[in-house]
């Protein structure tokens, strides 16, 4: 047996040795050739790259499997446009690197995957999408000194811990559950049941959203629970049908959202039925069918429709994956591109050194014109209702408590000029910039064809 | 009145669909002592395979009747080459290992079967196409619709199908000999390889038939839809008593009862104290008591140690 062994390690050793032996081998080559482009001083020096891991943590497998692979696409997205940008930070040609993560939406495996990003030396992390994920995950990335911007975490709790490497680029629950029971209340509703499915987003929301509601004098006549594993909900909505109220409110997601909402029709039960932006999907209404006609959601931020940059990301998007946006993903890329920013700003990948940048963002996305308070919550978050119509979410109304909402509206048309004009400065910019390329690539051509004639 | 009537209504349904799949666990249970925890991903792929195969013969222009009829029996069929092969590849060759290891094989092959759904499938849920135009009917204040009247009828008519085959058939008789003693069924001439092959593909067979009413009951699929599934049928399995077809069935309707029950009357009955989300824990009480007071389950007879 110890003879066996020893061929192995003679083996890797030999490979190694040769590894080395041809990592010297091909130092010298840029040296060698720098010399003969003397003549063109135009041609570029080849330059330091560094690789910036950027962590992405949301369920890939399980039941929220699809709103994860959406969030992935989004960040997918990003990086491939940062990388086909070639942009230099610190002097050093950076290239982007998605590490993705599955957290099967599951807390435990949050902090598990959490750690093995930690552990990676990651230089951010974008996610998790589920906000009971990324509350104990996000304390593994404090302490590490790692920038987390989340594009979907939207309980307040994930900010309020004081973590400074906390992060998110959508308005939070307090927002979204005031709004919805401002909504309720608009409606002429007087009695609502409440429903949540016990994970740290839904309880949150339904909390907020309870809060609201009583304040606005509606009465609750019924709270239940289920899991964001359930399929059969018949047993809790007959209770609910029984105490008659005049909506039911969910605080989950889609794929529990849209079962529920054609039971609560197979049982008679004719209450309105509301939710927030888990279930204010295309999949919502694939999966309740006709059972979601004239229901409402709300979801934070302004319709993508409605901004200057959402059709053509979700032209973008389209193409490249040949699906649909389902919910997140460009929340995500947004993320993708503040945490970018922020390196630029900062001129350095260092966690450290750019962590202090993310916070001092100002940047035009595709969702919204992110800036964050002192606590990581994206300022100034409003909340869009729409209403199901036939297979379609149908905008009704934006809303984020008193001025903010014409203000935003401004803002958005505002953030389209802005773009339209920085689009417009970019192309030209991109123009020269490749002119001037390829002139220094010619020259550098022709440079090395003489040095090969001298030879 | 009219809400215990809807519930015991709701709970019917559901334990029906639970009694069809535990079936499939005690079956392979009596039998060879195994407890098949991919029984559920056999579900899940009875599912997955009908939609496929329906929403294609419709889409080729096929009426719908005949499109779920051959769609049905294709994803039986399936099911049962499923079932056979499960057995004989990852079963058989562990027959005389000790028990622990085709337990594990059991949770492994479950676990491949779910990824291998997932990558033919995608992640996404899948529509269910309707077989039939769905009628909704109330009597004393209670709803329920056609598909409902059929899933349990076919859950009763299957089940009955079922114990006529074990205590009729030539089949049958060799199933419960081996269930009572394999090495002397074995000196009887019974053919025990396929008396257990032949337990694989009922217990499947059964398992898809459940499949598709899970499917056209909620109208959704996914593919981990078979592994709570499974996880309840397992409990209805020992509840009743594993390794008996009777309590396997009453196990499940039981099951489903106390669940509706449980969501339905907990909270009230607390004083608001435990919510419907112990739906669950609910289910899982009733069996902790059923087993320590009666450690064989409901209908389950005192097993001597099988060496």
């Amino acid at each position: 047996m110890q003879f066996a062994r020893f061929p192995g390690i003679t083996l890797a050793l030999v490979a190694a040795i040769a590894m080395i032996g041809c990592g010297k081998k091909e130092e010298p080559k840029p040296q060698a050739a720098a010399p003969a482009p003397a003549a063109a001083p135009a041609a570029p020096a080849p330059k330091p790259e560094v690789t910036v891991k950027l962590g992405h943590v949301a369920p890939m497998t399980g039941p929220q499997a699809h709103l994860g692979k959406d969030n992935e696409n989004g960040a997918k997205l990003a990086v491939e446009e940062l990388n086909a940008q070639g942009i230099e930070i610190g002097g050093a040609k950076v290239k982007f690197e998605l590490m993705g993560e599955d957290d099967q939406a599951d807390p435990k495996q949050g902090t598990i995957v959490a750690q093995k990003l930690v552990d990676a030396k990651v230089n951010g992390v974008i996610g998790h999408l589920n906000s009971g994920t990324t509350i104990p995950a996000s304390k593994l990335y404090s302490d590490a000194g790692i920038p987390q911007i989340s594009g979907s975490a939207t309980n307040p709790k994930y900010t309020l811990q004081g973590f400074k490497t906390a992060f998110r680029v959508m308005a939070n629950d307090v927002q979204q559950g005031k709004v919805l029971g401002e909504f309720a209340t608009k409606q002429g509703v007087k009695t609502v049941a409440v429903i949540d499915d016990r994970t740290a987003y839904g309880q949150g929301l339904a909390d907020e959203f309870q809060k609201a509601a009583t304040a606005a004098g509606l009465k609750v006549v019924a709270n239940e629970y289920t899991n964001d594993k359930a399929t059969d909900f018949k047993a809790i909505l007959t209770k609910i049908k029984s105490k008659k109220p005049d909506m039911v409110f969910y605080g989950g997601m889609d794929a529990q959202g849209g079962p529920l909402a054609k039971q609560m029709k197979e049982l008679g039960l004719k209450a309105k039925f509301l939710g927030g932006d888990g279930v204010c999907t295309p999949e919502f209404m694939k999966l309740g069918g006709p059972a979601t006609e004239g229901h409402y959601c709300s979801l934070p931020g302004v319709p993508l429709e409605k901004l200057a940059k959402g059709p053509a990301f979700q032209e973008k998007f389209k193409a490249k994956f040949n699906a649909d946006i389902q919910l997140y993903a460009p929340y995500v890329y947004d993320a993708v591109m503040v945490m970018a920013d922020a390196m630029k700003r900062a001129n350095s990948v260092d966690s450290a050194k750019f962590l202090p940048e993310v916070g001092k963002t100002a940047y035009d996305g595709v969702t919204a014109k992110i800036e964050f308070d002192e606590k990581g919550d994206l300022k100034g978050g409003a909340i869009s209702i729409y209403q199901y119509k036939e297979g379609k979410l149908s905008y009704v109304e934006t809303l984020g408590g008193g001025g903010v909402t014409e203000a935003v509206k401004d803002a958005a048309q505002a953030t389209g000029e802005a773009a339209k004009a920085v689009a417009g400065a970019a192309a030209d910019a991109a123009k020269d910039a490749t002119k001037a390329a390829a002139g220094a690539v010619k020259e550098a051509a022709e440079a090395t064809k003489a040095a090969v004639e001298k030879k | 009145m009219d809400t215990f009537l809807q519930q015991i209504i709701n709970g019917l349904v559901q334990g029906a669909i639970y009694a069809l799949v535990a079936l499939g666990y005690t079956m392979v249970y009596g039998i060879m002592g195994l407890i098949n925890f991919a029984h559920g991903e056999v579900v899940m792929l009875g599912t997955l395979i009908a939609i496929t195969s329906i929403t294609f013969l419709i889409k080729a222009g096929i009426a719908v009747p005949l499109a779920a009829l051959i769609g049905i029996s294709l994803s039986v069929l399936a099911c049962m080459a499923l079932g056979w092969s499960l057995e004989r590849i990852a079963y058989r060759p562990l027959r005389h290992a000790p028990r622990l290891t085709p337990l594990i094989t059991a949770i492994g092959m479950s676990i491949v079967l779910q990824n291998l759904a997932m990558m033919i499938w995608g992640r996404n849920y899948m529509i269910f196409p309707p077989l039939i135009e769905k009628t909704q009917f109330e009597v004393a204040g209670a709803s329920f619709t056609n598909v409902q009247v059929i899933i349990v009828t076919v859950a009763a008519l299957a089940m009955g199908g079922l114990l006529w085959l074990v205590y009729r058939t030539r089949l049958g008789m060799a199933m419960r000999a081996t269930a009572q003693n394999p090495a002397v069924a074995g000196l009887m001439g019974v053919n025990a390889n396929r008396v257990i092959a032949s337990a694989f593909v009922i217990g499947s067979a059964l398992g898809a038939v459940a499949g598709v009413m899970v499917g056209s009951y909620y109208e959704i699929a996914h593919y981990q839809m078979g592994f709570m599934l499974g996880l309840k049928a397992f409990t209805a399995a020992v509840l009743g008593g594993i390794g008996n077809l009777a309590g396997a069935m009453a196990g499940g309707v039981l099951l489903g009862l106390i669940e509706a029950l449980g969501a339905g009357y907990i909270g009230d009955l607390t004083g608001g104290f435990l919510g419907s989300h112990y739906q669950d824990i609910f289910a899982f009480i009733v069996l902790i008591f059923v087993l320590m007071f009666r450690p064989s389950g409901l209908f389950g007879e005192k097993t001597g140690d099988r060496a």
